[in-house]
Order: C-alpha cells, then sequence, then structure tokens
C-alpha cells in the first residue's frame, strides 16, 4: 500500500520554543491555545456524534470533514493574527473557525441547519464565514479558495494596510489549477498571502505518492514561481508558530508571499462518510498517529514540562470544552429552522437591502 | 448631443467612475499597457497608472478569482475579459464564488465586482470564441447580467453596475465597438432591470436583446415599409434583474409576439421570456410565442455560413409574417 508512512516525515531538530514570538508566548496564552484545541477536538466529536444520528432521529444533512488531529495547525496560526492578518480556508474550516473566535453555538446550530447558525443554516459545514474576525471562510470547492486568498491579499495591498491573508489548502488542492494561477499571481504582484498546504498525506483517498509528481516536498514547487517556501511539522505547536511568524513578517514588511507545507495526519477519514478511512490507510498508521503525533497530547505534555498547566488543570480545561461542546448541542436542537421566505434572502445584497438598485426589475423567478 | 461610438461609451463609464471612487480598478488582459485589446480601456493607464487600471496575465480562473476576494474586502474590481468564452476557465470563480458566497454567509459578505467584455458570434473566430452566456449567469442566482446595445445604454448601464453592491456581469459585442450613437455629456445612469422601447409599435412586439435588437429595427422598418406591419421593439438591456412589465404592457399592446436573440434556443433567454408572457398574459395573444435563435450549433467558421447561423433581419421579416 502506498500509505503516507512510507515517506520520511520532515523532522526540524530546532528547539523551537527558543524562537522570540514563543519566547514571548505569556503563560495564559500557551493555556488558551491548549484549550482552543481542545475545545476544536471535543467541538468535532460531539458533531460527529450527531452526524450519525441518534435513536433512529437524524440532524444533520451532507458532509462532515472532521479535522482531529490537525488542531495544531488552525490554532498556531490563528495565535499569529493581528488586526489585518486574515484566513480563509477550504472545507475541513470549522477548526479555523473557532481558532479565530466564532462560538461553538454559531458553529454547531449551522451543522444543524438552524437559523441561528453561522451562515443562518445556508451554508452548512463547508461554509462558515466570520469576516468581522478576519475568517472568510469556508469553501467547498477543493483549491477554488486560493485566488480568493490572493484577491483578500491584493486589497489589503490596495488599500495600504498591513497584513497578510492565510490561505489554507489541503495536499490534494496542489494540483488544482486555480493554485497555480494564485502562486503566479503572488509572485508577480507581490501579495501579502500565506499560501498554507496543511498536508495530512491523503487527498481523500489518495496518498500523496499515489496523486502528486513533484521533487523534494509539496511547498518546493514555489521555488518556480520565485516565492520563498519552508516546510512545518505540524505536530509542534512551537514550530508552527515560529515558520509562521516568519511569513507573516515577510508579508508585513515585504509584502511578499510564502508557501508553507505543514506536515500533519487526519484521525479521520476525509469526511464521515468516508467508509474505506480505514482501507486506504494501515490501520497501524493511524494508531500510530493517534498515539505519538497527537497535537494535542504534546502540547498538553509539552506545557505540564514547563509547569504551565498540571494534569488536574488540563482536566479542567478538557471538561470544560466537553460542556461547551454538549450545551452548543443542545441550543442548536432549541433553534428553529429557517423559514421558508429565508430561502429567497441573503441572494443579493441591493434587495436584502431594498435599495434604490435592488426596486428595479425582478430578481427571482419563482412563480 | 455628442455622438461617440460604443467603445468610447465604455470608456468614459470606466473613467468617470474611476474619478467618483478610489476603490475601483481595472483589470484585465493588455487594459493597462497595450490600451485594451478592443481599445475598449484606451488611455486609461495613462491616465490613471499602474494601481488603478492593472494587466493582468493570461490566467482569467487566478485574476478572476483574486479580484472576488479583493471585492470581499471592499475593492471594486471591473475585470475585463477578452473575450466572455474565455469565462468558462474561471467559471468556478464567478458561480461557485461570487455567486454564492454572499448567500453561503448567510447576507455577511457581498462582491461588488464588474466581469465585462464582448460576447459574440458573427465575427469568423469559430466556436471556442463566440459563445453567449448571457442565459448561463442568468440561470445562476446571485448574479445579475447585462447586455447594452447602445453607446447611451452602454454607459449608463456600466455606471450602475460599477456602482451596485452585487456582481454584475456585462455582456458587450465586439461588432458594437465601433458604432456610434448619441451620448449625453455629463452624469446619467441607467438602472438596471429596466427595458428599452426602442421603437414603439401597434401590430406586434419584437422582443430582444444585444445586438439582435439591431436586427429587429432592421426588420420593422422592412416590415413598415413593404408590409405595412407596425413592430414595436422591446429591449430588454437587462437580463436578470428582468423587466417583466414592459414585456407584459407591450404584449397586451399587440398580442403577438416574437423573441429574437443570438444565444442559442435550448434554455435560451427566449425560452424563459416565452414562459412569462404565456403565463402572465395568455388571454391577450393572437398567436403562438415565438422565437429566433442562433442556429443550434457550435459557432462556424465560415463567414457566409455565421452569417445565417446568427439572426439576421429578413429571417425576423419571414417570422413575422407568420403570424402578422
Amino acid at each position: 500500500m502506498n500509505s503516507v508512512a512510507e515517506k520520511p516525515k520532515h523532522v526540524d531538530p530546532t528547539d523551537f520554543a527558543a524562537a522570540a514570538i514563543n519566547q514571548a508566548l505569556s503563560r495564559e496564552r500557551k493555556i488558551k491555545i491548549l484549550s482552543d484545541m481542545v475545545r476544536i477536538r471535543r467541538f468535532e466529536e460531539k458533531a460527529g456524534e450527531y452526524y450519525k444520528g441518534k435513536g433512529g432521529q437524524t440532524f444533520m444533512g451532507g458532509f462532515l470533514h472532521r479535522y482531529d488531529g490537525q488542531e495544531s495547525i488552525a490554532v498556531g496560526c490563528a495565535s499569529l493574527m493581528g488586526p489585518n492578518d486574515h484566513m480563509i480556508t477550504a472545507y475541513r474550516d470549522h477548526a479555523h473557525a473557532l481558532a479565530v473566535g466564532m462560538g461553538m453555538n454559531e458553529c454547531m446550530a449551522e451543522l444543524f441547519g438552524r437559523a441561528t447558525g453561522c451562515s443562518k443554516g445556508k451554508g452548512g459545514s463547508m461554509h462558515y464565514f466570520a469576516p468581522d474576525k478576519n475568517y472568510w471562510g469556508g469553501h467547498g470547492i477543493v483549491g477554488g479558495q486560493t485566488p480568493l486568498g490572493a484577491g483578500i491579499a491584493y486589497g489589503l495591498k490596495f488599500k495600504g494596510l498591513t497584513g497578510s491573508c492565510m490561505t489554507f489548502m489541503g495536499d490534494g488542492a496542489v494540483n488544482q489549477g486555480a493554485y497555480h494561477e494564485a502562486l503566479n499571481l503572488a509572485g508577480l504582484f507581490d501579495l501579502p498571502v500565506i499560501f498554507v498546504i496543511e498536508n495530512n498525506g491523503y487527498s481523500m483517498g489518495t496518498s500523496q505518492c499515489r496523486s502528486s509528481a513533484y521533487k523534494n516536498c509539496l511547498a518546493y514547487r514555489a521555488d518556480g514561481y520565485d516565492i520563498v517556501w519552508d516546510l512545518i511539522n505540524g505536530w509542534d505547536v512551537y514550530e508552527v508558530r515560529a515558520k509562521m511568524q516568519i511569513a507573516v513578517e515577510r508579508a508585513h514588511k515585504e509584502c511578499r508571499p510564502t508557501v508553507v507545507e505543514i506536515n500533519t495526519y487526519r484521525h479521520y477519514g476525509h469526511s464521515v462518510s468516508d467508509a474505506k478511512a480505514k482501507v486506504y490507510r494501515p490501520e497501524d498508521e493511524i494508531e500510530r498517529y493517534k498515539q505519538h503525533f497527537d497535537p494535542i497530547n504534546l502540547w498538553k505534555n509539552r506545557l505540564v514540562e514547563e509547569s504551565v498547566v498540571t494534569e488536574s488543570e488540563y482536566e479542567t480545561i478538557d471538561n470544560d470544552a466537553k460542556a461547551e461542546a454538549q450545551s452548543s448541542i443542545e441550543f442548536s436542537l432549541a433553534s428553529p429552522f429557517p423559514e421558508f421566505e429565508d430561502i429567497t434572502k441573503d441572494v443579493y445584497f441591493e434587495v436584502d437591502e431594498f435599495t434604490a438598485a435592488g426596486r428595479t426589475g425582478r430578481h427571482f423567478f419563482n412563480d | 448631443m455628442p455622438v461617440i461610438t460604443y467603445r468610447e461609451a465604455i470608456r468614459h463609464a470606466l473613467d468617470e467612475e474611476l474619478a467618483r471612487d478610489e476603490n475601483v480598478v481595472v483589470m484585465g488582459e493588455e487594459v493597462a499597457q497595450y490600451d485594451g485589446a478592443y481599445k475598449v480601456t484606451e488611455g486609461l493607464w495613462k491616465k490613471w497608472g499602474d494601481k488603478r487600471v492593472v494587466d493582468t496575465p493570461i490566467s482569467e480562473a487566478g485574476f478572476i478569482g483574486m479580484g472576488i476576494g479583493a471585492s470581499m474586502l471592499g475593492v471594486r474590481p471591473v475585470m475585463e475579459l477578452m473575450f466572455w468564452s474565455f469565462a468558462y476557465v474561471a467559471w468556478d470563480q464567478m458561480i461557485n464564488n461570487a455567486a454564492s458566497v454572499r448567500y453561503m454567509s448567510g447576507g455577511k459578505i457581498n462582491c461588488p465586482i464588474v466581469i465585462r467584455g464582448p460576447a459574440n458570434g458573427g465575427t469568423n473566430v469559430g466556436a471556442t470564441h463566440s459563445h453567449t452566456p448571457e442565459n448561463f449567469i442568468a440561470n445562476t442566482p446571485g448574479l445579475k447580467v447585462i447586455c447594452p446595445v447602445t453607446p447611451y445604454d452602454a454607459k449608463g448601464l456600466m455606471k450602475s453596475a460599477i456602482r451596485d453592491n452585487d456582481p454584475v456581469y456585462v455582456m458587450e459585442n465586439t461588432l458594437l465597438y465601433g458604432m456610434s450613437g448619441e451620448v449625453p455629456e455629463g452624469e446619467y445612469t441607467i438602472p438596471l432591470g429596466v427595458a428599452d422601447v426602442k421603437r414603439t409599435g401597434s401590430d406586434i412586439s419584437l422582443i430582444c436583446h444585444g445586438r439582435a435588437v439591431l436586427t429587429c429595427l432592421e426588420a420593422a422598418e422592412i416590415l413598415a415599409a413593404q408590409h405595412g406591419i407596425d413592430c414595436e421593439v422591446v429591449d430588454l438591456r437587462s437580463i436578470r434583474p428582468l423587466d417583466e412589465e414592459t414585456i407584459l404592457e407591450s404584449v397586451r399592446k399587440t398580442h403577438k409576439a416574437i423573441y429574437v436573440e443570438e444565444n442559442k434556443p435550448f434554455c435560451g433567454v427566449g425560452a424563459q421570456i416565452a414562459s412569462l408572457i404565456q403565463d402572465k398574459c395568455f388571454d391577450d395573444l393572437d398567436a403562438p410565442v415565438l422565437r429566433i435563435s442562433a442556429v443550434d450549433a457550435p459557432a462556424i467558421y465560415s463567414p457566409p455560413l455565421e452569417k445565417l447561423q446568427l439572426p439576421y433581419p429578413d429571417q425576423v421579416v419571414a417570422k413575422v409574417l407568420e403570424i402578422a
């Protein structure tokens, strides 16, 4: 079997805890990183539980792409965001949403298709947005968000703002033409965009070596566009932060793009309906990553070593996260579905706002 | 009133909106230093500089997507497609992203972007350069699509499109760029979703959009002179939003309607209008609603044949005589 396990994983012996950006990390912020990672895990677990249904009742439709195992990336990157740093990602988007500060209630209610959901029940699992928190989704088409990320960076530069747009994608997205076009534009126009390849080794059920032709690593392709690239061990929050910070500074100070490839592993399938998740990946591979490379365990152990948290404090963080996730279920179940009339709202700005432009001509053709 | 070309009218609209709003940026292949493949943007780069008029590589999916992303942040990009036929390589960005992001975000985001360029056959460039995708666009909730035919309409509608806070896709026509018409000096706009009766008449309604409007006007003159038939010509100007009232008012007066377009027949704009008419004023009709579209095949290259593939005045005359 051509599995990711056959490929040597990137290991950098540097102790990234010594990086200035990590030295500057307060005890509170280290704990916040831990608790955000745990909250994401518990959210995904609870979502998975209700996705399957209970007592013959179903609660969600569509797909559910869980993030379990990759938490250090979304949280580590979000922890670096300043006022003009933005994020956009693909369909495995719950973690980034929670990491930038969206609430579990609105995120869970969206999965339940309720009017109280972050997109009023109109987007679903793959389409979370919070522009007020610099979070631009949540996009369903593989690679389709990469030109948008370049565009957000273009907008920042156009408006004279010092910022960046972290544009996330999976390892499957690197073979989409849109990504390469975005790379070319980012290099050509000097855009402050950071393309983050969350490499979990599988584009759905196809391993990296079965889907990509490449030299060195996937990020290395950036070299052809004269874009600086880097490889990151995603299991280490310190490394994610230290190397991403270099990219953020490059965006801020040089207004230049970066491509980073962050090695990681997803504990579950491509989506919850991925029945073959254990067929295309050897079971011992999955277990090995769960046992030895769970970013939450690794970060927790690190913080215990540093005497930042105790095991019992971790228990409290975990229990709080579980309670918050459970409470978001109750919130969702108590929330109404959108009204039938809501189907045709939020289509056109001018119609919703009842502006002069929204009042001439017919916009909908339902009868 | 000054007489200027369709091309100049669009250029004036772009120039005035660049002056009016610092967030407007004109972007596309060859729009800046080359002065535009069809010279629509001639002189704008020289006047406005690198920040406001931007040459892009030949990379439609990339730069259209980039424009959509920038528009989410409040930039107002006016993107030129050298041909609308090239839109298909950017289709994911134009349909999945621009049209859907407002909806999928529950109204948190909007995309004030304009995508414009020529969408027409009739220039012997074969199937890959002759597409008229206004019906595809109109089939996509979240998008607006307009097809101006006169310089006056082109300028007024373009200015409204740029000020609109939703994505507006503008279908121009290379055969119209050099045509002239009266355009007043100074500020005016034409709202989207308002049709224009280009010729009043009492016997039959020729409803149309794009260059087919000119075909209909020519046919109307022939019908008046040679057959004593008084045609009304209704130019939709805007496909979505659609001015239903003007269409229905005309049909209630003339009791007969033919839709004429350079789009293909199956699920074309005319199909929607025919459905509307039978639905809303069936009792007013004295004849079935007929349609004339491009001959249902990819655009043929051979010049004399392509003339016959698109609607032409004598064809409209013959169709009118079937029911008049």
